[in-house]
């Protein structure tokens, strides 16, 4: 079986000759890295913050406390890590704004183990992507992504979806790498449960959602 | 080896991080066991779907608008304390 891979390859010396640029004073240099990676750090806002203007203020604050934080950048890792340690506490921030009710917080562990067993062992359509048409797969993986917990949603984004690396993931969020891939494994598992329903073989015909 | 260590090597397994003799001990469990079997392929197809689904894209109007409101604010910041911070 096929294994996952990280898909973000960024060549360091690149990127630091950038950041190197920058703490120089040169904006171009420091424009260039907001291009290569807003769309990640819009990402990862929108899914912690699940909220379209939050994550537009986390993009520019996140960008900004970078910029005017430079100097403290120690290049004892990629920036783009860095980068994404200040997006994920602003994004949290405003979540914790926003659900004053609850603690949020990346140590959140509102579920037993149990949670996590599958419970439902069914086979999936070969195809499950094509069970559905792109704003109903979108409905689908949105609503389903948004019920796990905020500290297993944010380590399977920057693990699986943004593709940092598991050592990466723990250094952006000051986790250990045990709980790193803890998180990882329960966050995995509890989103194919979900999943489940939507996308195992259906004795005739395809998707009716 | 039961479904339950199976299991809690699963992430290692998918990530391909497991030394040889592990890997091997995981697919001989995965030619027999077909529960784990399903569940090993359909967890690869989650992270696969996930990555693939393009959730959240940021498009071109907004991300020009971002841009400009970071350069200005940057800009701003630096007059505003000429020493750099």
């Amino acid at each position: 079986m096929s294994t996952i891979q990280p898909n973000i390859e960024q060549p360091v010396s690149e990127e630091m000759q950038l950041v190197r640029r920058a703490k120089r004073g040169d904006d171009q240099a420091f424009e260039e890295l907001v291009r290569r990676y807003d769309r990640n750090v819009f990402r990862i806002a929108q899914h912690i913050t699940q909220n379209r203007e939050d994550a537009e203020d986390v993009v520019q604050e996140a960008f900004l406390k970078a910029y005017s934080n430079l100097e403290k950048f120690q290049e004892q890792s990629k920036f783009y890590t860095w980068l994404v340690r200040i997006a994920v506490n602003e994004a949290l921030m405003k979540l914790r704004r926003r659900k004053p009710e609850r603690t949020v917080s990346l140590d959140e562990e509102v579920k037993t183990e149990d949670d996590s067993l599958p419970r439902e062992v069914a086979d999936w359509s070969p195809n499950p992507e094509q069970m559905y048409n792109q704003a109903q797969l979108r409905d689908i993986l949105t609503r389903t992504i948004q019920g796990l917990p905020s500290g297993f949603r944010t380590v399977f984004v920057l693990r699986d979806v943004e593709g940092l690396s598991t050592e990466e993931t723990a250094e952006a969020l000051e986790l250990s790498i045990p709980a790193v891939k803890s998180r990882l494994l329960r966050a995995r598992l509890q989103l194919r449960e979900r999943l489940n329903r939507f996308f195992q073989k259906k004795a005739s015909g395809d998707g009716d959602q | 080896m039961k479904c339950s260590e199976f299991l809690n090597e699963l992430t290692n397994y998918l990530d391909g991080a497991l030394d040889a003799r592990t890997k091997s001990e995981l697919d001989d469990h995965l030619a027999w066991c077909h529960n784990c079997y399903v569940v090993c392929d359909t967890t690869r197809k989650t992270i696969e779907i996930y990555r693939n689904s393009e959730l959240y894209e940021l498009p071109d109007d907004l991300r020009t608008r971002l841009h400009t409101a970071i350069m200005t604010k940057c800009s701003g910041h630096k007059k505003s304390d000429p020493a750099g911070g």
